[in-house]
């Protein structure tokens, strides 16, 4: 299982590469397993302010349907639109072309999950 | 939760368990959608252990099956199997399943793995002649070998001319060295072989099957794939798209539901059928893209509710959303326009003659 010691995590099964007050999000390693081949990933809140925990978009499996969920409060500032065509990618690139939306965030990062927490949690 | 017997041989290829009916169930070794092309394109390998199988002997066998299944039982030869749904007394289905007529006075019924004790239970109660009956599920292991190359693997392995076995037919006899049963069944449209195995030789029997398949890639399936291989097909499964409370003949069923013959509540069906059924099971496939899933409300142009999902995917074959679901009658011809609420949204849909994969 790719769990990277740089990103923070949720236990929603989501990661962040924070860089000053912005921050690149996406769905785990573990997630993607878990779903199954992704087939559709849709994010209609660009633009607008999600709390953290709020559902900022959809993903899609095969077999199952899933909310996703902000990890933190700020600003959804980008969609990755490359997923529209290739939502496949989040399952092959998870932490890199797979990455879902840019924050711009506007609360505070503390309840986020280290890796060795993230593992802990799904039990690696 | 209980194991199927090669449980051990499906952990050790990498397979995701989940429990499923009362069983833990592979339900995907590597991709629901390489899964699903693999036995579309070539031959796949489901273990399905978790179905339930009972045997019933004796001079009145066939008396008691006619009175609890809806087809006519009475028009099998030996060496046939038959779709069949067993109807409840109050408009429902208990189940469905498959009857083999092995001779006169031999017949298997396979039924599924989360109605096993219902349906026994229900059998039995309607036994006026005490049938000899055995429940054999724990002793079969069950290995679907289904798509294009499934033959050709097979015929590797028996001096069984499989070509000679017409669909829904079977036949009694020797495979990878261990007598079983071959069926020309299955559930994906994608032709193959449905093989009854004694459990203790079915992980050699397996092993022979994927060494004899090899030159074709073949693949262990999982009950992901197992699902959209189904409803492409348009096929119903119990629990979705049928149940205790849905009757055969809004399901699209009346092709098993022969009235040439009494059987549980058979006086009710026929008068349905004279009535008219206030909702029907349809297909029908996204038009705008979305992808439907069980329970989401089915709305008219207007938004009014006209029905519910009982199935639904996006297709690995066709790159689009289908589903089944009951709608009131009226809405149920092919090409009427249906809206399927996802979330938000009510998104376009067309109803659809299955099965979805011409």
């Amino acid at each position: 299982m790719n769990i990277p010691q740089e990103l923070k995590y949720t236990k929603d099964h989501e990661w962040l590469r924070i860089d000053g007050d912005e921050a690149i999000v996406g769905i785990t390693d573990f997630a993607q397993g878990e779903l199954g081949d992704i087939v559709y990933v849709e994010v209609e809140t660009e633009g607008d302010t999600v709390e953290a925990g709020g559902v900022f978009g959809t993903v899609e499996a095969v077999k199952t349907v899933s909310d996703l969920f902000m990890p933190v409060d700020g600003e959804v500032a980008e969609f990755n639109t490359a997923l529209e065509s290739n939502p496949e990618v989040v399952n092959a690139d998870p932490y890199g072309d797979g990455w879902m939306i840019k924050v711009k965030i506007s609360g505070g990062t503390e309840g986020l999950l280290s890796a060795d927490d993230y593992k802990a949690l799904i039990g690696e | 939760m209980n194991k199927i017997p090669l449980h051990h041989l499906h952990q050790s290829l990498g397979a995701k368990i989940v429990p499923f009916a009362g069983y833990e169930m592979p339900v995907r070794y590597s991709s629901d959608k390489e899964e699903h092309h693999a036995v579309r394109q070539s031959v796949g390998v489901f273990d399905v252990s978790h179905m339930g199988e009972f045997k019933l002997t004796g001079p009145n066998a066939l008396e008691l099956i006619q009175a609890v299944t809806s087809n006519d039982a009475s028009k099998m030869v030996d060496g046939q199997a038959q779709y069949s749904c067993l109807p409840n007394d109050r408009g429902g289905i208990v189940d469905d399943l498959l009857v083999y007529r092995i001779s006169t006075e031999k017949y298997l019924l396979v039924v599924n793995a989360s109605n096993i004790e219902k349906d026994w239970n229900w059998i039995k109660s309607k036994d006026k002649w005490n049938v000899p009956m055995k429940n054999i599920s724990e002793e079969i292991v069950l290995l679907a070998v289904q798509g294009p190359k499934a033959q050709i693997t097979l015929q590797k392995l028996t001096e069984i001319d499989l070509s000679a076995i017409s669909f829904y037919r079977f036949i009694q006899g020797e495979l990878a060295g261990t007598d079983m049963i071959i069926s020309a069944t299955g559930y994906t449209g994608a032709g193959g072989f449905e093989l009854y195995i004694p459990k203790g030789h079915a992980e050699k029997v397996w092993k022979s099957i994927f060494a004899a398949g090899e030159e074709f890639d073949i693949k262990p399936i999982g009950l992901g794939a197992r699902d959209t291989l189904r409803l492409e097909m348009g096929f119903c499964l119990y629990g979705n798209d049928i149940d205790d409370t849905t009757s055969p003949l809004e399901a699209g069923l009346s092709w098993i539901t022969k009235f040439s013959k009494d059987f549980t509540n058979a006086d009710a069906l026929r008068k349905q059928k004279e009535t008219g059924v206030s909702q029907r099971l349809v297909g029908f496939e996204m038009v705008e893209r979305g992808i439907p899933r069980k329970d989401y409300t089915i709305v008219d142009e207007q938004g009014n509710s006209i029905g519910r999902v009982t199935s639904g995917t996006m297709s690995p074959s066709l790159e689009k959303g289908i589903g089944m679901g009951y709608v009131k009658t009226g809405f149920h011809q092919v090409d009427t326009e249906l809206f399927i609420q996802i979330r938000n949204k009510s998104l376009k849909a067309k109803v659809v003659k299955p099965p979805f994969l011409k």
